[in-house]
Order: structure tokens, then C-alpha cells, then sequence
């Protein structure tokens, strides 16, 4: 079945999912119907199609070994130590999990998310993700693209920036019991990079459904960002006029800025950007502008001085 | 009873000695079993670095405790700790060079430079370097016992930088270095209060 739209990010017929993939698939399908509650999903929704994005990782990029992926994140819900999440999420409980769309849209709602996301198609995309660390990793995302669930709402013309905001509870999050950051987590983009065909609405990697120390069951992917703004576990998304507040801009406005795309140019106050680590790799290796897909997203900032809106 | 004391005093500096390096131990032997995660190297660096720090504020608690508890004997280790937190910074240091940066001198140059936590990392295993140096006998006599007291005084800056350095190297959550710092504060005013 080939798949075609008028999306840049969309697959070439060449691209289609290759053998080890589809099964890997249907591993995320029998997963998904168990954890999701995809049991009644129409045809559409139960097909995951590739998407190698231009400007995606190089052939030579590939995946992140699972392991390091779900063993090594920045998820302080669940502890500050990058083992944390993975050793304390099982109090999260993703299911059942409801996500509400609110503020400037003609429909506003609640919704469970498996409703979100049965209607559209479930891609796979390989996307880098560069931390603001100083570390990256390659990953074998499976989602939505995130301007296809919001048009559903019908975002009405005071929609200027999309609001994103994380769970609120200390029982499933223990993390939370201590103020690191202002919880819930909040994170923000301006409406256009909402829209932007790359930007992902994610509820699997590695062909399953999402671990939740990697943001079950719903999170966001934005590839040419510094990865704190995929915020993860999403319980609300608003549209609203202004630029919202984010948790990490609050914590430290002079090192985490609105837009916070991967710019080697521009130094974190911590760490130098010129270069990476990728995750299980000895040696660093430079980073590349707006994280390798300068050629889709750089006319989101035209004329806009990246020094200042870091 | 008379050889039973002696013996364990005999056996106490090489117990410390062997003590003091089971953290590399372990931390090597982790490494080479694939047991330190994801990035290894971070946490090589980070785990030597956090003893380089215990050790140094342990060593930093050996006169207070001792006049506290009257117990004379901890002064016999003063120097061995001493150096094993160089010897833990050094490591730390070299890891950093070595593995994290892979030699790549201008980028370490302008992390030193431009990032506080390293300036003031770099300041204080500049300041535990000359310590390390003048730790022999030879150089107590050599330098008159009043002027080295005077030098192992920046024993106390080196910590407060190492602890500075750690503090401004954590993102968000600094309950462990507000710890670290609260314990050198207590230790530096236990010294400047029992003179």
C-alpha cells in the first residue's frame, strides 16, 4: 500500500517500509492494540509507513541501540539522574490517559488518546535528537504529524502559539514532589513550527508503543529543537495569542530560550553546542545547524536574529 | 598485650591506602563490564570526580573530628587522603582531556574560558597541584614548617571551588551540592572557631 501526500516529509514509493520494519510493525500494532486500546482501529490507522526524511539522518546514522534510549533520559517527573526515569516511571499509568485541545479552536475537547490519534495514519520517522547536553541519539519515532491532529479542532485566527502542558501528579510522578522545575512541565512553539509537516505527535519508538520514561502514551518531536522541548506525557494542548511560558525558560531564561533550535554557533551558558556525543560513540562529532533539517525549517526564522532568540 | 595496638596501627595505613582505591576499582571494573549506561564516559568522569570531592572533604574533616574525639591517630592520615583526592582529580581531569574532549585542546581552552563551572574547576586542581607537590617531608623542611602551613591552607579554597564547580555544573537540581557546600562551610568554620 503506498501512501502519498502532499507532506515534504512523506515517503518515496523506494522508502516504503522494508521487511524487518513491517515486522517490527506489526509488533507496534499488537502492541498498540493492547496498551492503546487501538482494538476497534480502522484500516488507515493500522498502517505505520516510513517516512526518511530529507535532511534525516544519514544512512551511516543508525538508531541509537534501544537500550540506550529508554535506559538514558532527561525526564525529571521521575528523578534528575539520567537512570531515574527509566527505574521509577512505572508509576506513571498511561492508560487510561485523555489529552484536551482548548483555547483558540472552533472545537475544543477532551479527548481519549487513542480518539486523538486513530484517525490519521501512524508513521515511523528516524529522527536525530541532540540534547542541550551535548549528547544525541538516532530514533525510530512512531506518530502523527502534529498539525493534522490540530486541524481537527480548527484552530481559529488567534492562534498564534500552541501551548503544551505535561501531567500534574505527584503520586504518579514523584519527581514532582520536589520543586526542581515549576511543574506541570510546560513548552511552547510558535504556530507555524506547530504546523510544520516535521513536527511529530509521537506514541511509539522502536516499533512499540512508547515506554513511559520516554513520555507515555502521547509525546511531542520536534528534531530541530534541543530536545527538552518535546515535552512528554501531554495531558493539554492550547492554542492561544502569546508566547507561554516554559517550564526550563522559567528555571533560567538566560540559557533556555523560547526557540531553543540546535545551533552550533550559539553556546549554551554550560556547554559548548559546536559539537555532539552520539549515544555509543567514542568520539564527538559536529552538530549541524537547526540539528541536520536546515533546508525544511530555516524559512521559520527568516530575518529573525538567532543570537537573540535563542 | 603490648604488639596487639602496634600491630593495628601497622595495619591501618595500608587498610586506608587499599581502601581509597576501591572506587577506581570499581568504577574501571563497571567500564569494562559495559555497566556504566549509556555514556560512559560521562559517568567515568562524573563518578571520579565525585570521589575526588569526598575525598577531599573527608580530608578537610580529619583535624575537626580529631579535635573533637580527641582521636589522635587520625592525624596519620591527613596526607594519604590528601593526595588520593589529587590523585581522584587528576584522574578526573585526565578524563575529561582524554576521553570526553579526545584531546581536542581548543575546544578544551575555550570550555575553560567560557564556562564558570569549568574556570572554577580548573582553579581548583590548579590550587590542589602545589599541595601535591610540597606533600613529602623534604618539602616541609625545605619550605619551614610555618610557610607550608600557610600554602596547605588553600586546601580550603581548592574545596569551596570544587564544590562551586559542581554547583554551577548541575542544571537544576542542586541539593547535592548545597550539601557538599554546607559540610565544607561547617568544617572551614569548625577550623577558624577551635584555632
Amino acid at each position: 500500500m503506498i501512501l502519498r501526500s502532499d507532506d515534504p516529509s512523506a515517503p518515496k514509493p523506494s522508502e516504503i517500509t522494508p521487511k524487518a520494519l513491517y515486522l517490527d510493525r506489526r509488533r507496534f500494532i499488537a502492541a498498540g492494540v493492547a496498551a492503546l486500546g487501538l482494538s476497534a482501529v480502522p484500516a488507515k490507522a493500522a498502517v505505520v509507513i516510513r517516512s526518511t526524511v530529507p535532511g534525516g539522518p544519514a544512512v551511516a546514522d543508525k538508531p541509537t541501540a534501544r537500550d540506550s534510549a529508554t535506559g538514558y533520559n532527561n525526564f525529571y517527573e521521575f528523578g534528575t539522574d539520567k537512570e531515574d526515569p527509566q527505574r521509577n516511571a512505572h508509576t506513571l499509568r498511561p492508560d487510561p490517559w485523555s489529552v484536551r485541545v482548548e483555547g483558540a479552536v472552533a472545537k475544543p475537547g477532551a479527548l481519549a488518546v487513542e480518539d486523538l490519534i486513530r484517525p490519521h495514519v501512524l508513521e515511523e520517522r528516524v529522527y536525530r535528537l541532540r540534547c542541550v547536553e551535548g549528547w544525541s541519539m538516532v530514533i525510530p519515532w512512531i506518530g502523527v504529524p502534529l498539525r493534522d491532529v490540530l486541524a481537527r479542532f480548527e484552530p481559529t485566527l488567534g492562534a498564534k502559539f500552541v501551548a503544551f502542558e505535561t501531567l500534574l501528579d505527584p503520586e504518579r510522578m514523584p519527581g514532582q514532589r520536589r520543586s526542581v522545575l515549576e511543574w506541570p512541565y510546560r513548552e511552547g512553539l510558535r504556530i507555524d513550527e506547530a504546523m510544520h509537516p516535521l513536527t511529530l505527535l509521537a506514541v511509539g519508538m522502536y516499533g512499540e508503543v512508547l515506554p513511559n520514561q520516554n513520555g507515555a502514551p502521547v509525546r511531542l518531536v520536534v528534531p530541530w529543537k534541543y530536545g527538552f522541548k518535546s515535552i512528554k506525557s501531554i495531558v493539554r494542548i492550547s492554542l492561544v495569542e502569546a508566547q507561554p511560558p516554559t517550564s526550563w525558560g522559567r528555571s533560567a531564561p538566560g540559557e533556555y530560550g523560547f526557540y531553543s533550535n540546535v545551533n552550533p554557533t550559539v553556546d549554551h551558558p554550560r556547554w559548548s553546542q559546536a559539537k555532539e556525543r552520539p549515544i555509543g560513540s567514542f568520539l564527538r562529532r559536529d552538530t549541524l545547524m537547526f540539528n541536520g533539517y536546515a533546508d525544511q525549517v530555516a524559512g521559520l526564522y527568516a530575518g529573525m536574529d538567532l543570537r537573540k532568540d535563542f | 598485650m603490648p604488639g596487639r595496638g602496634v600491630a593495628w596501627r601497622r595495619a591501618a595505613g595500608p587498610a586506608v591506602f587499599v581502601l581509597c582505591l576501591v572506587p577506581l576499582a570499581v568504577l574501571l571494573a563497571r567500564g569494562a563490564a559495559g555497566g556504566l549506561g549509556a555514556n560512559p564516559i560521562e559517568a567515568l568522569t562524573r563518578g571520579l570526580g565525585d570521589w575526588a570531592l569526598r575525598l577531599l572533604v573527608l580530608t578537610l574533616a580529619l583535624t575537626p573530628v580529631r579535635r573533637l574525639t580527641g582521636w589522635t591517630a587520625l592525624a596519620r592520615f591527613r596526607r594519604m587522603l590528601g593526595l588520593f583526592a589529587f590523585f581522584y582529580a587528576a584522574l578526573h581531569v585526565t578524563s575529561y582531556v582524554a576521553l570526553d574532549q579526545f584531546f581536542d585542546w581548543r575546544a578544551i581552552g575555550l570550555d575553560i574560558v567560557k564556562r564558570r563551572y569549568m574556570t572554577v574547576g580548573m582553579v581548583a586542581f590548579a590550587l590542589l597541584l602545589p599541595l601535591a607537590l610540597t606533600s613529602t617531608g623534604a618539602m616541609i623542611r625545605r619550605l619551614g614548617a610555618a610557610r607550608w602551613k600557610r600554602l596547605h591552607r588553600l586546601v580550603y579554597v581548592a574545596g569551596a571551588a570544587a564544590v562551586l564547580h559542581y554547583f554551577f555544573m548541575v542544571k537544576a537540581d542542586v541539593r547535592e551540592p548545597l550539601i557538599y557546600g554546607a559540610v565544607v562551610a561547617v568544617l572551614l568554620a569548625a577550623r577558624i572557631g577551635g584555632r
